[in-house]
């Protein structure tokens, strides 16, 4: 070992001169957890997916009478794939008005005494447990809802969402779209009222000052810089939507069919209400075509989210 | 328009930020206000068109009219006040998402009157007429607003406040941001545009009151954490050779603030 190497040596001839990094133990520390957590979640991503793909390939094709009917993957996972986009959407439907005016109401109306509170609450409608809402929405709000479902079925008959017979106890995929709603709702709520509550003052006052009301100058200012944002935002909630079981499993007494009709006693299955209800009495043979159908689910939600982040950076680029 | 100021104090909740302000804008003339950071001028510039009241808490007493009108009476709506009393920004803010075309003419849509294509067209081109600007854009007129240059924006700001044609227009230091020469641009123009309105300006470049304005009103602070006040207001000539107030005369002269 040479003297000059020795970082115990001469100060006066310190290879390390003071400009040279010194890699303080809090640094490499910190450095080691953050690059251990970035690499983790890589490799569980990737694991869930080779999991996913292991087990669930061979599901593409098991002996037709696991398909629940349906003859043949395809057959079984179009209707699923479709029931699951609709719920989602029909939650969406009902959550992103609602979403919008509650933040825009705590960015943009509510006074800031009453806004803090507000947008707390919201924040803690995030942290109820699904099966919670699931049971809420079977217990009570089906229930509630009945005389809705035969008002539907009675003025509404002619859109194809409302023709049919009404379901009595309210179980519904209506029922569910709107307890999906409220689970989604906080998240879009929490986001677009960050966005909202961040366009640039010197905006609104441009709109302000040309006599804007205070609608004017949302739509002036406020809508068209949070735009991307409010995009990402839905995304956000529809990935949520596409995923969440229990409302769904509990509420609905579902059947694997294509069908718009949403207030019925049969109603169309999701991937992940299918997947919950079906895997404790299931053959290996049976598992793999739930597994695979999980891995279809992974596959779409992983499509939008893409698809979303899309959008985002178009938006922004402009 | 005259505007007529009387005892005016402007509060921010108990904050009391400027205090007892009396004066009398001429029509059709330039009227700057100077005075050293803080002192109060851009909160009193903007009570001029109620633009105060965007900050919660924030209100105003005394009396306050524009062409005789009390724009504090009870039943004044602030929206209404500011379709008659446009304002110019320290930083150029066009609408980022918005053509030029439609910058201008964002704030005649706000009135939410129908309007004919050739009729939108001619409002577009006399607004930017007079803010100058129509020569450098009137082939780009779809592009974005905000690929224009710093000062150029500013006169498409300024356009855009014109196309609703109102009776004051403030300027709340336009030109800060600029570098000289569109700061000369500005200031030919605020030149043409006082033969059409009446024109208030905020400017912490001495010179340019001094060039521009035909009243200048000296805004001060008694002390720190005092509320600012108006100490002088007289013809700019006079101000800025023979000012009646000693105070007005150190600050032209540069001996503090």
């Amino acid at each position: 070992m040479t003297v000059a190497a020795d970082p115990g040596a001469d100060p006066g001839v310190d290879t390390k001169s003071e400009l040279s990094g010194r890699g303080s133990v809090g640094d490499v520390v910190f450095r080691g957890i953050a690059v251990t957590a970035a690499t983790l979640i890589l490799v569980a991503l990737a694991a869930v997916f080779i999991f996913l793909g292991i087990e669930g390939i061979p599901g593409f094709s098991v002996d037709a009478q696991h398909y629940t009917g349906r003859g043949s993957f395809l057959g079984l996972v179009v209707p699923l794939l479709f029931a699951t986009m609709y719920a989602a959407v029909l939650a969406l439907i009902v959550a992103v008005p609602f979403s919008v005016a509650i933040a825009l109401f705590i960015s943009h109306y509510a006074p800031r005494r009453i806004a803090t509170p507000v947008a707390y609450v919201i924040d803690l409608l995030a942290a109820v447990p699904s099966v919670v809402f699931g049971l809420w929405g079977a217990v009570v709000l089906g229930p509630y809802l009945v005389p809705a479902h035969t008002w539907l079925s009675e003025n509404l008959a002619w859109l194809p969402f409302f023709d049919g017979q009404p379901s009595g106890n309210g179980r519904t995929l209506f029922t569910a779209a709107i307890v999906l709603a409220v689970m989604v709702l906080p998240i879009i709520t929490s986001i677009c009222r960050e966005v909202f509550a961040q366009t640039p003052r010197l905006h609104e006052e441009a709109a302000l000052a040309l006599g804007a009301t205070r609608w004017e100058m949302i739509r002036y200012a406020v809508f068209p810089y949070a735009r991307s944002g409010m995009v990402s935002a839905v995304m956000l909630g529809l990935g949520r939507a596409l995923g969440e079981t229990m409302a769904i499993a509990m509420i609905v007494s579902p059947k694997v069919i294509i069908s718009l009709f949403i207030i019925g006693t049969n109603n169309p299955q999701t991937i992940a209400a299918y997947i919950a209800q079906g895997y404790k009495e299931s053959t290996p043979d049976r598992l793999s075509v739930l597994i695979a159908t999980g891995l279809v689910l992974f596959a779409f939600t992983f499509l939008v989210n893409a698809l979303a982040r899309w959008i985002v950076a178009r938006g922004r680029a402009k | 328009m005259s505007i007529q100021v009387k005892d005016t104090s402007i509060f921010y909740g108990d904050f009391k930020a400027v205090e007892d302000v009396t004066m009398s804008v001429k029509p059709k003339s330039v009227t700057a206000f100077i005075g050293p950071s803080g002192c109060g001028k851009s909160t009193f510039l903007r009570t001029l068109n109620r633009m105060h009241e965007v900050i919660p808490g924030a209100y105003v007493e005394g009396k306050i009219t524009i062409a005789g009108q009390d724009i504090y009476g009870p039943n004044v709506d602030p929206v209404a006040v500011r379709r008659k009393v446009g304002m110019v920004f320290q930083r150029p803010n066009p609408f980022p998402t918005m053509s030029i075309y439609d910058n201008v003419l964002a704030g005649n849509k706000l009135n939410a009157k129908r309007m004919k294509k050739s009729e939108a067209d001619t409002i577009v081109e006399s607004a930017l007429r007079g803010a100058n600007l129509w020569n450098e854009v009137k082939d780009r007129l779809g592009k974005p607003g905000m690929g224009l240059s710093g000062g150029q924006q500013q006169r498409l700001c300024i356009a855009r406040a014109i196309a609703v044609q109102p009776e004051v227009l403030l300027m709340d230091e336009p030109c800060s941001a600029l570098d000289p020469i569109s700061t000369a641009a500005i200031e030919d123009l605020i030149h043409e545009l006082k033969s059409d309105y009446t024109i208030v300006i905020v400017t912490h470049n001495m010179q340019q009151a001094a060039r521009v304005s035909d009243d200048t009103g000296f805004f001060n602070l008694k002390a720190a954490g005092q509320p600012g006040h108006l100490v002088e207001f007289n013809p700019t000539k006079q101000m800025f050779t023979n000012p009646d107030n000693p105070d007005t005369e150190a600050y032209i002269s540069g001996r503090f603030g």
